[in-house]
């Protein structure tokens, strides 16, 4: 197996982990812990995922460099771009501004969760691709997974309204009047199902 | 980021214990309470804020995020999202300027993620404090300085200001509240106490780094917004770079009281302006009594900006601010005139 630098780093990781004080389990009394890494467990994608990281690690770089899930993108990593936006108990969110740690025991679901179990892309992504919403396809992740709770939320009405409630999730190649048509696409085949 | 000893208290008594070190309203407090994150964590990953501790609140979401509408007020939890409030429909209906505040912030992942209480205390966007490579801020480094007085100073406050610090509160929804007279619940080591919306950011006065009235351990617990005729009349109007997803420029809250077309009383605020969420009694001095008409709304307007302190690069908004406030007075009055409320 070749070394790649995800799996340095990820592994670096683990090893500096070794012998450290273990996060506490939930009590009466506060939930501590104090610096450095501790072990906690994420429900990603409706799977259990226990990992041992610093407490300083946000969502976004758990999922990206301690889970193997590098859908969700990096864009601005400053709550500026929508890039890295994911699902927290059914709300889109911003995983850079997220601390893992704070959110072990909520269902967090990733651009990688979205698909059908047999493969079957979601009518989002499916309407990303008939549309040609996209062109480099950096901010596309999270341009589908803002746009799937866009729609959920009722948001998603009128091009104005999907203007207004997809305006978190920057495209710099400006791919933007045809995301307008994917989402109207694909929340006609949302709410048939 | 720096680390940091991070608690998930599972009752507020045991919050409050644990934020015994979040100082007196001070930036530089060494405990910090983490609430939606949007302002912590980012300003954390630029280095400018570095508490020690984090009490994260997030498990106590659910004691403190409820919404009601009664006939002494709206009351409302600290810890509800921005977003739950800004879709809700009675808020919509009844308290306008409240629910467009919200609507018209961030992003909607921001809002999902923010709460109200975090939302009021968030930080200036004034670049030289969010940035630590420029030595100068006062607010972030007492005693250094203000390079934003001769620097790029744009979106910089005109109000409320003095040669410590130009920054500018750069939130909408605390704008709403104290127009329309909105007190808050604390809760703290000495125990339970009820405050005006108005008198917790602090006035400059040579102390930028000292931003709120709030004692150490304390947290804001609930917001109230007193019942009254002109709720209905209210408005947030905002004007930015960009017609999405962009901190205000200029932005009015006003709402009135009014008997046919003749103004009881106006309550009005202005954001995008001053150092802090800005009254101006000024302006609701010199609408009171009168026909409410275009030119009693720039004379309101000049009223509120009679103050204005410019640096340059801000020169453009006094007179900004004097067109947004006389387009929020004369949109309220024909809005509720068409609707008949």
């Amino acid at each position: 197996m070749g070394i790649t630098r995800r799996t340095v780093l990820t592994g670096g990781t683990a090893a500096a982990a070794v012998g450290l004080s273990p996060w506490l389990p939930p009590t009466s009394v506060a939930r501590s812990c104090v610096s450095g890494p501790a072990s906690i467990a994420l429900r990603v994608n409706g799977t259990q995922r226990n990992l041992m990281i610093d407490m300083r690690v946000t969502l976004l770089d758990a999922l990206r460099e301690h889970l193997d899930l590098t859908g969700s993108k990096k864009g601005c990593d400053q709550g500026q771009c929508g890039a890295c936006t994911v699902h927290v108990d059914g709300q889109r969110v911003l995983s850079c501004l997220t601390l893992a740690v704070a959110v072990q025991g909520k269902h967090i679901q990733t651009i990688e969760g979205l698909a059908g179990t047999n493969g079957s892309l979601h009518p989002m992504q499916q309407a990303f691709i008939d549309q040609d919403a996209f062109q480099c396809g950096y901010c596309t992740p999270g341009q589908i997974m803002s746009a799937v709770a866009c729609v959920k939320e009722g948001h998603a009405r009128t091009d104005a309204d999907i203007q207004e409630y997809m305006s978190g999730n920057l495209c710099r190649c400006a791919a933007y009047p045809k995301i307008v048509a994917a989402v109207k696409q694909a929340r006609e085949k949302m709410e048939q199902s | 980021m720096r680390s940091f000893a991070f608690d998930q208290p599972q009752d507020f008594a045991q919050a409050i214990r644990l934020g015994s070190g979040t100082g007196q309203g001070q930036t530089d407090a060494t405990t910090q309470f983490l609430a939606g994150g949007t302002t912590l964590v980012d300003l954390m990953k630029l280095d400018v804020l570095r508490p020690e501790r984090i009490i994260d609140l997030s498990p106590l979401q659910h004691s403190y995020d409820a919404l009601n509408i009664g006939a002494s007020g709206l009351r409302i939890g600290a810890l509800a999202k921005m977003s739950s409030v800004a879709d809700h429909p009675a808020v919509k209906a009844e308290y306008p300027a409240i629910a467009q505040s919200l609507q018209l912030a961030a992003s909607a992942q921001l809002r999902n993620m923010a709460t109200l209480g975090g939302n009021i205390l968030q930080k200036t966007r004034c670049s030289y404090f969010r940035d630590p490579s420029w030595s100068s801020c006062n607010k972030r480094v007492p005693g250094s300085g203000c390079a934003a007085i001769k620097g790029v100073n744009r979106n910089h406050a005109v109000l409320g200001v003095d040669d410590s610090c130009i920054a500018q509160y750069p939130g909408d929804f605390a704008v709403a509240l104290v127009a329309l007279d909105a007190q808050l619940e604390l809760n703290g080591p000495q125990g339970p106490r009820r405050i005006s919306m108005e008198s917790l950011h602090t006035p400059v006065n040579g102390q930028p780094h000292i931003e709120t009235t709030l004692r150490s351990g304390e947290i804001i617990t609930d917001f109230l917004v007193p019942a009254g005729p002109w709720n209905r009349r209210s408005l947030y109007l905002k004007v930015r770079d960009r017609a999405s997803y962009e901190f205000a420029i200029s932005s009015a809250a006003v709402a009135l009281d009014m008997d046919g077309e003749t103004v009881r009383q106006a309550r009005i605020a202005l954001g995008g302006m001053a150092y802090r969420p800005w009254r101006s009694r000024e302006a609701e001095e010199v609408l009171s009594g009168k026909v409410l008409t275009e030119a009693a709304a720039e004379s309101a307007a000049s009223a509120a900006l009679r103050t204005a302190r410019t640096h340059g690069d801000n020169d453009y908004k006094p007179e900004l601010a004097r067109r947004t406030l006389v387009r929020a007075l004369m949109q309220v009055k024909s809005h509720s005139m068409t609707a008949g409320i």
